[in-house]
């Protein structure tokens, strides 16, 4: 979904990285919660395992692609302020190395695809998670069906940037129907492999999902004897 | 399994996804390109200013063999992500483990 230069124009896409900017900020604060000297560098790791996945484009419907966008997965694996830390890093080396995503757009796709992303994929997980059992497998589906909701939902997103600042005349109905159609099919397979991650990390280090963390009180999550020295 | 473990397993699955699977990835249009071609959201898309870059288009200059060139490109992004990203979170985070949230 990476937004190339001269879709958006000027006035709005400076509007967008303002957005962008201030998300970071306030990521940059909340993130020093979540960060330890044991996370931190599996934070780095998420970030690369994101943009490893993002390369990964399956098919769907009608000569259409799409891929990870990884926003839910990187907030339940390493909590939501970092997740939006590794999804600017992400998009930022996409557009300055691998000339992904426009260097104008940047703003917009950190904003759909880190900002939004995690703010509804996080969201709709702890909502979730509320209304479903302590288990492993309800953590394994919170996982799944936020980030069914995540894709569309940037899609959406995009959308209402582009009603305000596209630079080609479409009507936004069209638009919408269109963006948000074919990305609730690619929110399947982003939920498939959200929830294959998560809870194949629940299944060998269930202490390093932080979205699970004082949820699953089972015998072999023993922290506090483990953090410090074997762990 | 130990923390040092788990991140070299899933370092090494990273470098496996983007340095070999990354081959086998679908090359159709994605949602945003294939909604933007059909309905004309691309009449005034610009050339990305970096595409002549060294690692331009997820390949690298020079390298002729397709799937080489894009296993060095996915394998040079995944150090390139890990480097900056742990870079930043290391700085950003706070000192020891599990200790109070304050700074």
């Amino acid at each position: 979904m990476h937004v190339p230069d001269g879709f958006i124009n000027a006035p709005v896409s400076v509007a967008a990285g303002v957005v962008a900017a201030g998300g970071v900020a306030v990521a940059l604060r909340g993130a020093r919660r979540e960060l330890d000297d044991r996370t931190a560098p599996l934070a780095g790791l998420t970030a690369a395992f994101v943009f490893a996945a993002q390369m990964l484009n399956f098919p769907v419907a009608a000569g259409t692609s799409g891929h990870l966008l990884g926003g839910t997965l990187a907030a339940i694996l390493v909590g939501p302020y970092t997740a939006v830390l590794c999804m600017a890093v992400v998009l930022g080396m996409q557009a300055l190395l691998f000339a992904d995503g426009g260097l104008s757009a940047l703003g917009v796709n950190i904003t759909i695809m880190g900002l939004v992303t995690v703010a509804v994929g996080y969201g709709v997980f702890r909502l979730l998670l509320r209304v479903l059992p302590a288990t492993r497998p309800a953590v394994t589906g919170a996982a799944f069906g936020a980030a069914l909701v995540s894709v569309p939902a940037a899609a959406a997103v995009f959308t209402l940037i582009y009603a305000i600042g596209g630079t080609a005349e479409v009507p936004i109905g069209t638009v919408a129907g269109a963006m948000i159609g074919v990305h609730v099919l690619i929110g399947i397979g982003e939920a498939l492999i959200t929830s294959l991650t998560v809870s194949s990390v629940l299944a060998v280090r269930p202490d390093l999902v932080h979205g699970a963390r004082g949820l699953l009180r089972k015998p072999e999550l023993r922290t506090r004897a483990a953090s410090g020295a074997g762990a | 399994m130990t923390t040092k473990r788990f991140f070299v397993v899933a370092l090494l699955v990273s470098l496996v996804l983007a340095g070999g699977v990354s081959y086998y990835a679908s090359s159709r249009p994605d949602g945003l390109e294939k909604v933007a071609a059909d309905k004309g959201l691309d009449a005034k898309e610009k050339d990305h200013a970096l595409k002549d870059s060294p690692l331009g288009d997820y390949g690298v200059k020079g390298v002729d063999n397709a799937r080489l060139s894009g296993g060095l490109a996915g394998v040079i992004g995944v150090g390139a992500v890990l480097a900056v990203s742990g870079g930043l979170f290391w700085a950003v985070r706070r000192r020891g483990t599990r200790t109070g949230a304050d700074a």
